[in-house]
């Protein structure tokens, strides 16, 4: 319960704090490089979410679906 | 002054406006965004090898719509541990099919070298434009092996607010999971046998089905970061053992079973008991990532904490920064992992305390796995990656991967997980077609 409650304060302060943040459209120059994706390398990404999905106990977080396995 | 930055600003937007309408950004339809890959996994001490093809393509479609698709083929040979552990003598163990048999030499961790496998995965991501400043996206899987086949959807809605400056997510997906294992589903907590004898199985297959939820935000922050938040549900029902794992049986002098139903000249039973896992976990992860621009690199650094209901908790660090040379970019990477044990990881049972003179395992579950230990994984990495024209790039990269079981403080040092090393090579091919 305390962990659900710290989740829906860092929403809570994250949302109220977004108005202020941000550019205008001709300001989005570095934004709209590859590298400044927030996922630039989909392969290496996906190789790795693969790799230790297999390796270890824990997984996910940075979106859902991709499948399964049943790797060794 | 003020001239100057008017000026410094109108360039900017003409050169936003050109790259928008520039023909290889533009939903024309015409032209595929491919990323090829091969990847090489080797993992040391005659453990897992595996070799990875992989391509990805992505194409622009009419209205805002946007197709990606990717397939990966995943061949894999080697040996994994089996979850006993390392004995001052040679252990012997019946192979997943019943029919043969490895033997472990004395001092060695017990590993399974029958491993052999080749993973075929698909996916399709059909992206929507539903509004001005909604998408939806839905997805399709299918990843099919020898002994495991996963078929699965999912949904992903995104909705920009505060003049496209935040998005936020909310996305769901189903799978589900059929596990045919080599000789069928193993009896949970019930002895491996000899070769041949009659195999102590609970049917042929079994599935669970996975459903995740998840709900993030991504916010512009000035003109050179973003970050994003993401929380994630996650709700596994069904079989969630590896058929494959075995735990040791041992006697109070610390000794390997060897009576009572456990004497194996007269029962045929081996002093190693199959694994068993809860049928049910939750899983919750709060991710956060954020990617920042500086004056030529970029620095992409996310951190993740996870936890569940089988008391599983874990921190995972990664950055990676991208020194941007003359044409080419240099990209090191660094990853830290940590998590702890399961409830139910143990190193061994104990004959008369954890299983009774009859043979009946006295705990609900009980797994040696050692990706069920508490452990710690450290990566280090460096990529290179140089354009090949104006629309194409080669990169290579190498990883090292070090994963050490850190809870082995009460286990006899001869006894105790030796760590995993492995090494990635990888080289990929991006180009527009």
């Amino acid at each position: 319960m305390r962990k659900l409650s710290f989740i829906v304060l860092v929403i809570v302060i994250t949302g109220s704090g977004c108005s202020s943040m941000g550019v205008q459209p001709w300001e989005r120059d570095l934004l709209a490089k590859k590298s400044m994706k927030l996922n630039p390398d989909y392969l290496d990404n996906f190789f790795d979410e693969h790799i230790y999905f297999s390796k270890e106990a824990t997984s996910g977080g940075q979106g859902v679906g991709g499948g399964g396995c049943g790797c060794n | 002054m003020q001239l100057k930055k008017i000026k410094g600003q109108m360039s900017l937007a003409a050169g936003v406006l050109l790259q928008v309408s520039s023909p290889s950004s533009q939903a024309q339809g015409s032209e595929w965004d491919v990323d090829s890959a091969v990847l090489l996994y080797s993992e040391g001490d005659g453990r897992v090898s595996a070799f990875e093809p992989a391509i990805y393509a992505g194409r622009d479609l009419q209205y805002g719509d946007r197709i990606d698709l990717r397939l990966v083929i995943d061949a894999l040979t080697g040996a994994t541990p089996n979850g006993a552990y390392a004995t001052s003598q040679a252990q012997t163990f019946t192979t997943p099919s019943g029919n043969g048999s490895y033997t472990t030499k004395a001092g060695d961790t017990p590993q399974d070298d029958t491993f052999h496998d080749t993973r075929v995965a698909i996916g399709a991501d059909w992206t929507m434009e539903l509004d001005r400043l909604s998408k939806l996206t839905l997805g399709a899987n299918l990843s099919t092996e020898y002994d495991y086949t996963s078929l699965g959807i999912s949904g992903t809605y995104a909705r920009d607010f505060n003049n496209r400056n935040t998005t936020l997510t909310a996305g769901l997906a189903l799978n589900n999971d059929l596990i045919k294992p080599v000789g069928g589903l193993p009896a949970e907590l019930m002895p491996m046998v000899t070769q041949d004898s009659p195999l102590n199985r609970d049917g042929d297959s079994d599935t669970k089905v996975i459903t995740d939820f998840l709900v993030g935000i991504t916010q512009v922050v000035d003109r050179k970061t973003i970050i994003q938040i993401n929380f994630s549900l996650g709700l596994t029902d069904g079989y969630q053992n590896d058929p494959y794992k075995i735990l040791s049986v041992v006697d109070t002098n610390g000794d390997l079973a060897s009576t009572g139903i456990f004497n194996t000249g007269t029962t045929g039973n081996l002093p190693y008991v199959y694994e068993k896992r809860p049928d049910s976990r939750q899983r919750n992860s709060l991710y956060f990532k954020t990617v920042h621009h500086f004056e030529e690199d970029v620095i992409n650094f996310s951190y993740r904490y996870y936890w569940d209901d089988w008391d599983i908790t874990s921190h995972t660090l990664d950055l990676k920064y991208r020194y941007q040379l003359a044409e080419s970019y240099l990209q090191p990477h660094i990853r830290y992992y940590m998590q702890s044990a399961a409830e139910f990881h143990t190193h061994n049972l104990l004959l008369g305390t954890d299983v009774d003179t009859a043979g009946n395992v006295l705990l609900d579950y009980a797994s040696n796995d050692y990706r069920l230990a508490e452990s710690e994984t450290l990566t280090l990495g460096l990529k290179y990656g140089i354009p090949m024209g104006e629309n194409s790039e080669l990169s290579m990269r190498a990883e090292m991967i070090r994963q050490t079981v850190t809870d082995d403080s009460n286990v006899p040092a001869a006894e105790a997980t030796p760590d995993l090393d492995a090494v990635v090579l990888q080289v990929n091919y991006s180009f527009v077609w």
